[in-house]
């Protein structure tokens, strides 16, 4: 399923030195046109369909249409991503519509505090098993 | 064809940045967010260095990008003793009982980390029901009880995974900059091309050389101790989708095999590189059948309703006992497999008819919440998936879906076992060779792995890997303590490495006039047609889809000799833009990952993996011979892969 860049909405990120969709995409994929200010999709067979691009687009200008070479046209998936939980549109090809909400997260975004209330490393633990912050004495076979 | 080099005659020379660092982490998934989080607490104190770099944006890269809804490994009240057991019956009988063993008492701490930083997981409340991860509820650690979907897997709220794993490891990340002075410690978009030997001391890494997908910069990492965990192999054979839908993979299309290709190249060993993974999926869209067979209670059977598990069963065990009882993954591939050619399909997954039992019992609501469980899991981590039913107007509790197995898939943390052979626990009882070294460590000193990379050890999936990449981290930072005074030198100059890396470039722009067409140019190849060519020979020499993953020494030689010449041809890739340098160095990391496969399934003569693959002419598992691990070695000097067996040894009791 390669994603699209629907034209009227796409602004470009307002030419900023890097826009969000190739930001994100873990395959490289997204790639801005100068001359246009428009977004597109480089490789489109080589699009995993993850909707990163799609859910951190600010214009919601990205979309992705169903591999053409099997499925058949009609259905889309759409996501609207907020901080603490995504809600999903499906609609069909037959028209049916599916309505989904689920939780992305229990804490804020940037919130997380890595060691607060952990303890400092004891070195002479270094070599045992265990982690920092778990004890050493570990079960054996 | 005469060899090319890189002058920089007809295009641009980057800058090249050189970095000095204590610890280097290639790459950004699991394992190495997993590494910058254990490793930057001790490195601090000690004014250890801590560099990540990751080919695309740690928030969004690797096999978790898109999120997941089960974390796979949770042992939680299990022995890890059972956990060996079940990794062992799933592989075939041959994995490092030590590595596993020691995966599964150390990887509950990597789950109650995520679920503190914000990774909502389903519970299940004193009443019996289960409720999502937004719901109060106690914590892990608190004794609440996750949702089985299976005797390991615990169901999540997983579309954020990522992000949030990521942004621990950025936040660790941030306070070694603050102990260090660091001024920078994360690069993104930095593919790294290859590793470089030290050049004083033996068999030791020194360096990482790599290049911006962004701007036109080569760097070179010096490092201490270094953890290659840049995830497994995808699109090393010909994908089922012939078009557009060949980005959709099941495996993450943007793992390239980078890991076992530069390990490789350096003369690290490797085990059990036969070993694939070829998953039986929803057809086409690849979407996740776990939770449809664990959670939901789902059959699959032929088209006609017969269970191939049942049908196919004795048979199978005549060939393949005393595993094939086991019912691992590889066992109910093949038994699918033998329907099929049958000509018995389509498999259908009977979605409706688990969703009517499950209805028997359950209120609309419950059944509403339910659908949206069901969907849930696609939208979480499949989400092409959705797209596939909402195109065919597929509504599971109407319709069966097909199933089908995939193209053929490297990996180690998955169901797969792949990989490097390395240093192992001290404390398990496991014989002393397999553990020479600091933990974690490959053959090669100061080369660590994690998650997809290490062998012999699958199922470890995304908590194992992470886990794994914070054992592999005190093992580094152990290394770096232990020698101070150590400082890596490299084996090749600046001027060799960044040629090196911008040949691409240098045979793109010298010929790229020669013909009027840019595709097609008798001097050259396109990256594209590298990895179709790949693709191709792999799939038909070297047991893909095409031959029903059928192979035998007669085809692994033809096809070995195929390789050879690609391999050749590689001197002549030719990239337009740094985008395309960057499909080139990945094709030429699948192309060393499935010499190596192809070169472990002709050295290993049984089918020890059948459902995987076949050897025709060995069509059975051969434990009196076969039941060892094999390991590869590439010899730097003569250019030859080098083969061997080693003892396989069991640990825990049947
Ligand atoms: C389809 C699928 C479904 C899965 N489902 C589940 C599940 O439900 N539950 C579960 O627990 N586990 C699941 N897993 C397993 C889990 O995702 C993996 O075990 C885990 O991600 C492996 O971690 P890793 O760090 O080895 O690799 P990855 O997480 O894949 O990370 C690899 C990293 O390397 C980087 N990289 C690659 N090449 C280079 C290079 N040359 N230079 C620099 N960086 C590079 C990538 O950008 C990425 O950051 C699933 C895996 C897949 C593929
Ligand atoms: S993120 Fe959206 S608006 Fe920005 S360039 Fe990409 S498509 Fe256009
Ligand atoms: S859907 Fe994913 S792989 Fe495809 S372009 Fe968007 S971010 Fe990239």
């Amino acid at each position: 399923m390669p994603s699209y860049v629907i034209t009227e909405k796409c602004d470009g990120c307002k030419g900023q030195e890097r826009t969000a969709c190739m930001y994100i995409c873990p395959n490289d994929l997204m790639k801005l046109d100068r001359d246009r200010m428009k977004a597109f999709n480089q490789e489109a067979e080589q699009c995993w369909e993850c909707y990163n691009c799609v859910k951190i687009c600010p214009q919601q200008a990205i979309e992705v249409r169903a591999y053409a070479d099997f499925v058949p046209l009609g259905g889309n998936v759409i996501p609207l991503r907020g901080t603490d939980s995504i809600m999903w549109t499906v609609k069909f090809r037959n028209g049916v519509l599916k309505r989904f909400k689920f939780p992305i997260r229990t804490t804020a975004e940037g919130s997380v505090n890595p060691y607060a209330g952990k303890p400092e490393p004891n070195y002479d633990n270094l070599k045992k098993p265990g982690f920092f912050n778990t004890s050493s004495d570990l079960r054996k076979i | 064809m005469e060899l090319e080099t890189c002058n920089f005659s007809y295009c641009k020379r980057p800058e090249m940045i050189e970095i000095e660092t204590d610890l280097l982490l290639i790459g950004g998934g699991m394992a190495c967010c997993g590494a910058a989080y254990e490793a930057a607490r001790w490195a601090n104190p000690k004014k250890l260095k801590v560099i990540m770099v990751d080919k695309a944006a740690t928030d969004r890269s690797g096999a978790v990008a898109m999120g997941l809804s089960a974390i796979n490994t949770y042992l939680g009240e299990n022995d890890p003793k059972d956990y060996v057991r079940y990794v062992r019956g799933d592989l075939m009988g041959i994995i490092r009982e030590d590595l596993v063993y020691d995966l599964g008492r150390h990887v509950d701490d990597s789950v109650h980390l995520f679920e503190e930083w914000g990774l909502p997981v389903w519970k299940k409340m004193d009443d019996g029901e289960a409720v999502d991860g937004a719901h109060p509820a106690k914590k892990l650690t608190e004794g609440g009880k996750p949702v089985r979907s299976g005797r390991w897997q615990i169901m999540i709220n997983g579309e954020s995974y990522k992000v949030i794993v990521a942004e621990a490891a950025k936040k660790a990340l941030e306070t070694n900059r603050q102990a260090t002075g660091l001024t920078e410690n994360h690069y993104e978009r930095v593919f790294i091309v290859k590793l470089i030997l030290d050049a004083k001391v033996p068999n030791r890494v020194a360096g990482a050389v790599g290049f911006s997908v962004r701007e036109n910069k080569a760097y070179v990492f010096k490092a201490k101790a270094m953890l290659l965990a840049a995830g497994g192999a995808v699109n090393v054979f010909r994908p089922r989708s012939s078009a557009e839908g060949q980005g959709r993979a099941w495996y993450p299309i943007w793992n390239s095999g980078s890991t076992y290709a530069m390990a490789f190249q350096i003369g690290a060993e490797q085990v059990l590189m036969e070993n694939r993974f070829v998953p039986a999926r929803f057809k086409d869209g690849y979407g996740p059948v776990g939770a449809w067979f664990l959670l939901f209670k789902a059959k699959a059977t032929n088209a006609l309703g017969e269970d191939y598990c049942v049908t196919h069963l004795e048979k199978t065990k005549a060939l393949y006992d005393p595993y094939a009882s086991k019912l691992g993954t590889a066992i109910r591939n093949h038994m699918m497999m033998e329907d099929m050619k049958l000509g018995k399909g389509p498999i259908f997954m009977r979605t409706n008819d688990a969703m009517a039992e499950l209805g028997k019992t359950m209120t609309p609501k419950q059944m509403k919440h339910l659908e949206a469980e069901a969907w849930e899991d696609f939208l979480d981590m499949c989400i092409g998936q959705a797209g596939v039913w909402a195109g065919n107007n597929i509504e599971p509790d109407k319709t069966p879906s097909e199933i089908m197995p995939t193209e053929p898939y490297l990996l180690g943390s998955h169901a797969g076992c792949a990989g490097l052979w390395v240093s192992g626990p001290t404390d398990l009882g496991a014989p002393k060779e397999w553990s020479w070294g600091y933990r974690s460590m490959t053959t090669v000193k100061g080369l660590f792995s994690a998650g997809d990379g290490v062998g012999a050890s699958g199922h470890k999936f995304s908590s194992g890997s992470h886990a794994e990449g914070r054992i592999a981290a005190k093992g580094m930072v152990a290394l770096c303590l232990d020698e101070p005074d150590f400082k890596p030198t490299l084996s090749q100059t600046i001027d060799q490495l960044v040629g090196e890396i911008y040949l691409p470039f240098e045979v793109y722009e010298k010929y790229k006039n020669y013909s009027t067409d840019p595709y097609v140019n008798p001097n050259y190849i396109r990256p594209k047609m590298l990895q179709a060519r790949l693709q191709k020979l792999m799939d038909e020499y070297v047991g893909g889809i095409s031959t029903w993953y059928m192979t035998s020494k007669t085809m692994l030689d033809s096809g070995l000799k195929q390789l050879e010449m690609l391999k050749e041809d590689a001197n002549h890739m030719a990239a337009a833009d740094l985008h395309e340098l960057m499909r080139c160095w990945e094709n030429l990391h699948r192309i060393w990952t499935g010499e190596s496969h192809a070169r472990h399934i002709l050295f290993r003569e049984d089918t020890r993996y059948p459902g995987y693959y076949y050897r025709g002419d060995f069509n059975k598992v051969d434990d009196k011979n076969w039941k060892c691990f094999t390991i590869s070695k590439y010899n730097m000097q003569t250019k030859k892969f080098e083969m061997s067996k080693r003892d396989y040894v069991q640990l825990v009791a049947d």
